[in-house]
């Protein structure tokens, strides 16, 4: 009672000290549950063992053209495809405007190392792995990958032709230590 | 609370009494499920599988808590853990194929309960929050179910935490460090694995506290009946206890008879043979798919294969499969028809029936290869899933004609009565009718 009608002579709009104690109070209790809340929610991001084993390194020497290998990079599948010629022409021969994601093959491999196709082994609809690395498997219709789960077929570019995929399959970063070893990441 | 000619609770014995004004919990059941909490006297059988699903949800918990007691949540021997449960833990066969199948039957006795809903218009005013909380419920169990699909680690445990947690990297910008961070790494790991194991045992019991606000919310107008029109008066209802616990005894009996069918005879019918396979990072299964209660959902997740203004078709999938459960929040709003039995509405009775074989369409094909004519068929029926909802619902609003309702639900019920006993009973029901009017 008292409170109210001595607000009421300072006016509505007047600044109390306590106002300003209030918004004082409310603003350092908000930062400190801010504080201690962001340890619990980065905890469940990856832990300093998984983000160790970021780079790998793969040995290209026994892989023939037309051959493509499995291997993990960052607990990924990633393919390593020793393209032919003839999968390099087929791949150049397509017109970008057909491609749901434009990008040639040049822009896909690395220069003087054209026949080597480095993607991730993860479909980029919703992350299967998809088929056409291993000897016998069904390459999909345009003679790359063919991802099982949802019906996405790949090229030999490792492009997007046909399916849900909205992407090509991935390129990591990736280089040339020497003309037979490459280290991904 | 309930309705003024509710039961009172009145304590006969002194220990009874000096209970009740200390800790009136006795006088909580007695006004929510007992004799104390009058119900409309014409609920039929659909009626039941709330209580059913309270009863499926008990049963997870139960099988849970034990089940856990013998898990090993790491990827090197979660496999093995569940093995263990099959071949070694004493029951622990009983007890796992009880939670494996106790999962889908919460889901179908929900399912039921769902489309009961939808029949008789309970998410209609004044019971929209009832209805929003059980959307709720229906979220959470999904989340759970997921969850607990992924604690075997066997193959479709981790192509489906997979595929799942990839949905979330469709959200522009932000999406990849999202995914990254939900499976705690660049792929699901042990990580993943430990912590769906965390939610997975905390998500039950979130679900039983909203189950709690549910009812709370629904007893405050009591439910909906058969008829559609609302309590008027004594003569409408009848005890919770003993009336519908008997009712409700009786579906429980006739629940567990098909429960224990399925455990004993047929455990892994509604499972897939996959997920005796342990996880393996490097294969890819050659059909992945969700367990059954998901398939409508992902049919529709499926249905979107090209990009479509300047949203890619992933994120299309995505955003139309979560809209088609957060549709159901906007429903009380979108389906403005003040009659809420579709006993008494002649077209909705006609379109809710094609939306459930609508559903069982999408059900089909989420179960199916990724393949025409599967795509094409779930294409159509997604797209009508949305039109039933979003144009369908408020123009029948608009257009339809309900048929007269009856005054109420105790001249509905008598009038039944006496169609049935001939030329005698007409009179007896109009007696036993009197005295309540």
């Amino acid at each position: 009672m008292a409170t109210h009608t001595e607000a009421a002579t300072e006016g509505p709009d007047a600044v109390r000290r306590r106002d300003f104690i209030y918004v004082a109070t409310g603003a350092f209790a908000g930062v400190g549950a801010a504080t201690v809340a962001w340890p619990f929610v980065n905890q469940m991001n990856p832990s300093a063992d998984v983000r160790a084993l970021a780079t790998v390194e793969v040995d290209l020497s026994p892989i023939q053209p037309g051959q493509a290998i499995k291997t993990i990079w960052q607990s990924k599948p990633v393919f390593v495809r020793n393209l032919t010629a003839a999968e390099q022409n087929e791949a150049r021969k397509v017109p970008l405007s057909e491609l749901r994601d434009p990008q040639t093959l040049d822009d896909r491999t690395q220069a003087d190392h054209r026949n080597w196709l480095v993607t991730l082994g993860v479909c980029t609809h919703l992350g299967c792995v998809p088929l056409g690395a291993a000897e016998g498997e069904n390459k999909g219709d345009y003679g790359g990958y063919f991802c099982p789960c949802h019906g996405s077929h790949y090229d030999t570019a490792g492009r997007i032709r046909r399916g849900p995929a909205p992407t090509n399959l991935v390129v990591p970063d990736y280089a040339f230590k020497s003309p037979t070893l490459i280290e991904i990441g | 609370m309930s309705f003024p000619w509710a039961n009172h609770y009145e304590p006969k014995h002194p220990l009874m009494q000096w209970v009740d004004q200390r800790l009136p919990l006795p006088r909580l059941v007695y006004n929510a499920v007992g004799a104390g909490y009058p119900v409309p006297r014409n609920i039929n059988y659909w009626y039941n599988f709330g209580v059913l699903a309270g009863v499926a949800l008990m049963v997870q918990i139960i099988t849970g808590i034990v089940l856990a007691m013998h898990f090993s949540a790491h990827t090197s021997t979660a496999f093995d853990s569940v093995e263990h449960i099959m071949r070694n833990v004493n029951s622990g066969w009983l007890i796992r194929y009880m939670h494996m199948n106790g999962a889908s039957f919460f889901f179908i006795v929900v399912y039921f309960h769902i489309f009961r809903g939808l029949y008789y218009g309970s998410y209609k005013s004044p019971r929209e929050v009832v209805w929003m909380l059980g959307v709720v419920i229906f979220l959470l169990m999904m989340a759970t179910a997921f969850m607990g699909y992924v604690l075997p680690w066997g193959q479709m445990s981790f192509w489906g935490a997979q595929v799942i947690t990839s949905l979330f990297s469709a959200i522009p910008l932000v999406g990849e460090a999202i995914r990254t961070w939900l499976v705690g790494g660049f792929a699901p790991d042990n990580a993943t694995l430990t912590r769906f194991f965390s939610l997975h045992y905390l998500l039950p019991f979130v679900i039983l506290g909203v189950v709690i606000l549910k009812i709370w919310a629904l007893h405050i107008p009591g439910s909906t009946n058969p008829a559609g029109v609302e309590v008027q008066g004594p003569q409408d209802t009848l005890p919770f206890h003993p009336y519908f616990t008997a009712k409700d005894f009786f579906g429980i009996c006739i629940y567990l008879l098909f429960f224990a069918a399925f455990v004993f005879f047929m455990p892994n019918a509604m499972g897939h043979p996959d997920n005796y396979i342990p996880a393996n990072p490097l294969s890819t299964p050659a059909h992945i798919v969700p367990e059954w209660y998901f398939w409508p959902f992902y049919a529709i997740l499926r249905a979107f294969t090209i990009n479509f203004l300047w949203i890619p078709a992933k994120l299309w999938g995505v955003i139309a499969m979560f809209a088609s459960i957060l549709l159901l929040f906007f429903l009380p709003w979108l389906d403005s028809s003040r009659v809420k039995s579709t006993a008494y509405r002649p077209m909705y009775k006609i379109w809710f029936w094609v939306l459930v074989i609508d559903v069982l369409i999408l059900a089909y094909c989420g179960g199916a290869p990724a393949e025409e004519p599967y795509v094409r068929i779930s294409q159509i029926a997604a797209a009508y899933y949305f039109a039933h909802f979003l144009i369908i619902l408020p123009i029948l609003s608009f257009i339809e004609k309900p048929l007269p309702l009856p005054n109420s639900i105790a001249e509905s019920v008598f009038a039944k009565a006496g169609h049935k006993d001939g030329a005698h009973a007409p009179a007896a029901a109009g007696a036993a009718a009197a005295p309540a009017e």
